[in-house]
């Protein structure tokens, strides 16, 4: 069934849905510049920019996270628990390339070998409201990544930007759930076929261009290839990439503790730092970045593929527009193709 | 493209298939096409015939220096700005590199256009742009429009009076004329009028968007410490996560190193992802380093950085 959602009441929607949800949506931290963060105030929601420079696998693996506290009270030590999700969970507004690398990211989280409490609970009591991407840019290459514009795989309700009006599907159990919510009223055909026109030209925009097949043969042959050598040239070694790419899942657990309590934490963590493979000898396995650019992208499109059937990037282009050096992966992905 | 910009990058084509042909050096660091508009990309060219490769243009904002540390074994050829320059003798002071290891190709600057600033102009996303002269056309989809040149260049570019690079081994172009456009950083003006607590605002605004990335250490050619601060976890002077004051002792720390060794050529800011403002800070200090020292970094080879010298004549007025 195909429902809309007047812009009129978007406000009161959000707020209704903070009523029952803690609600993650896009917020604007400067001009130009946003983030997913938890919602205080409906005003906060920003959908104008179409995907903010922070992926939105925080809302799931947050860049910092406690994994619990403790604290030695004279005999006794108290552990206290920070994995429970007390309160069920909306994540609006993210864009079908960001919501196809949390099915990529439940591979690893929520596979078959390990289960990752703090990243499944939190991805069990979310819904997720995605948004068709009608504005892609040049950068986009989900169409060559088994993606889309308008890729409906993995959220639970889905909205389409008809300009007065969200064209809202619901698509699962989850999204069901809000079958009859009072913001909502039946959509009628002229909308419905405005919705997808919407739809059909955005995805004129993305077409697949980029030569991914079989890329995982190619690099199995590449291993020492000079090729290496050539490609890290520019990179500086920072961490933009792989911090800003929804897929990327490396973390680090450290231990912050003063006197008698503390916390144990798992920050994001990057291969391209020299401190990631850095061992306590001092030797480094991985020395230059050569072998840590190599790393990068053998995770994503020959590692990956051989672990779980599938390339570990979605095509959202933010490693090309944050590059300070501007590496460009798409370049990259051709080269590795045609050496 | 302007008659003056072509003839630089012709100049620079030729200089750098001469060192490599007399292989006066193993690879020549310059500007290429990147891929997207209103963007160049480090290059590296090792054969004559690659040459060709090399550009130049308003959009070459790359502080080259920052890559030396990582060819030191590698006679250099390296395109140079006047803030790059700069760099590379702040970075000569420091022993950074082998005297003979570089040849530095020399290239009066005019002023580097803010990619940021021109596409915050526009709703929609350009997808071509060219230089004409004065003037910076882009197109989208469904516009073109011609800009201005010098209403979108970079705050640090503006307060420039150092385009004409020194100590060069070669000048591609005649020296140009040292005047800055505004007399001050507008953004260091703005928070030098600030209050106290209205600056700590401001930082802790800027600073709590960090995502300790180092996209900014790692393009600042002077960040070349062995360990950095906050990599060092004996003894561990800082957590890794995110909380603000972790994000604000970075920050501070990673400007307070670069005070009277920071060339002001803006590296850090144009390479930060979530657009924190980071010149505000060192360029506030590189006005304290040239009132309280009369020092600018890089200016005279010869004049020793204030912050790393010791004479027991040193005056003390500054301290209260």
């Amino acid at each position: 069934m195909k429902l809309k959602l007047d812009k009129k009441n978007f406000r009161p929607f959000l707020q209704s849905l903070m009523d029952e949800y803690d609600l993650f949506a896009p917020v604007q931290l400067a001009e130009g510049v946003s983030v997913y963060k938890k919602i205080d105030q409906p005003e906060e929601v920003d959908l104008s920019i179409a995907n903010p420079q922070k992926p939105a696998k925080e809302i799931f693996f947050p860049q910092s996270e406690t994994m619990f506290r403790y604290e030695k009270a004279g005999k006794e030590n108290r552990v206290t628990s920070t994995e429970e999700v007390k309160r069920k969970r909306v994540l609006l507004g993210a864009r079908p390339c960001d919501i196809q690398a949390f099915s990529l990211m439940d591979q690893v989280f929520a596979g078959k070998e390990y289960t990752d409490t703090y990243f499944v609970n939190k991805r069990k009591a979310t819904t997720i409201i995605g948004m068709g991407c009608d504005h892609p840019l040049s950068t986009c290459f989900c169409s060559s990544l088994n993606g889309g514009p308008f890729h409906r795989e993995g959220s639970d309700l889905f909205l389409i930007d008809m300009g007065e009006s969200y064209l809202v599907e619901l698509l699962t159990d989850k999204g069901m759930a809000f079958q009859k919510n009072k913001f909502f009223e039946e959509a009628n055909d002229k909308e419905i076929s405005l919705a997808k026109g919407v739809e059909g030209k955005a995805t004129e925009k993305v077409k697949a261009s980029i030569p991914v097949d079989g890329i995982e043969k190619r690099l199995d042959q590449m291993a020492e290839s000079p090729y290496w050598e050539r490609v890290q040239e520019k990179c500086l070694g920072c961490r933009v990439c792989t911090y800003l790419c929804p897929t990327c899942h490396c973390f680090d657990i450290m231990d912050e503790a003063v006197t008698n309590k503390g916390r144990r934490v798992r920050n994001w963590d990057s291969c391209l730092s020299s401190l990631y493979s850095q061992e306590t000898s001092g030797h480094n396995p991985r020395p230059t970045n050569r072998e840590r650019t190599r790393q990068r992208l053998m995770h994503k499109f020959n590692y990956f593929p051989k672990n779980f059937d599938r390339i570990a990037c979605v095509g959202c282009g933010r490693c090309i527009l944050y590059c300070p050096a501007h590496f460009d992966i798409r370049q990259t992905i051709k080269e590795i193709q045609r050496d | 493209m302007e008659q003056r910009q072509k003839a630089i990058q012709d100049k620079i084509r030729e200089k750098a298939r001469e060192l490599l042909s007399k292989k006066a050096v193993d690879l020549v660091i310059g500007f290429g096409e990147g891929t997207l508009p209103l963007r160049a990309t480090p290059i590296f060219i090792r054969t004559p015939e690659e040459a060709d490769r090399l550009i130049w243009n308003s959009f070459c904002e790359h502080n080259l220096a920052t890559y030396l540390h990582k060819f030191s074994q590698f006679k250099v050829g390296l395109v140079v700005k006047g803030c790059d320059a700069r760099s590379i003798i702040a970075l000569g002071r420091e022993k950074r590199f082998k005297p003979d290891q570089l040849f530095l190709i020399g290239v009066p600057c005019q002023r580097m256009v803010d990619r940021r600033k021109v596409k915050k102009a526009f709703k929609e996303e350009i997808l071509r742009a060219s230089e004409q002269g004065d003037e910076i056309t882009v197109e989208g989809e469904d516009f073109k429009k011609v800009l201005k040149r010098e209403d979108f260049l970079y705050p640090s570019c503006q307060v420039c009076i150092h385009r004409t690079p020194i100590k060069t081994n070669v000048l591609l172009g005649d020296p140009v004329e040292e005047s800055p456009l505004v007399e001050m950083h507008p953004e260091v003006k703005e928070f030098e009028e600030k209050s106290p607590e209205e600056r700590w605002r401001y930082f802790e605004k800027e600073a709590g968007r960090c995502i300790r990335c180092y996209a900014c250490r790692e393009a600042c050619p002077m960040c070349n410490c062995m360990e950095c601060f906050v990599d060092s976890s004996n003894p561990k002077w800082i957590d890794k996560g995110l909380s603000p004051s972790d994000l604000e002792f970075f920050h501070i720390v990673r400007t307070y190193h670069q005070s009277g060794r920071c060339s002001g050529c803006g590296a850090c800011e144009r390479a930060c992802p979530m657009e924190i403002k980071l010149t505000y800070l060192t360029q506030k200090l590189n006005r304290d380093v040239k009132e309280l020292f009369g020092f600018e970094t890089g200016v005279d080879p010869d004049a020793p950085p204030p912050l790393s010298t010791y004479d027991t004549e040193d005056r003390q007025e500054f301290i209260k």
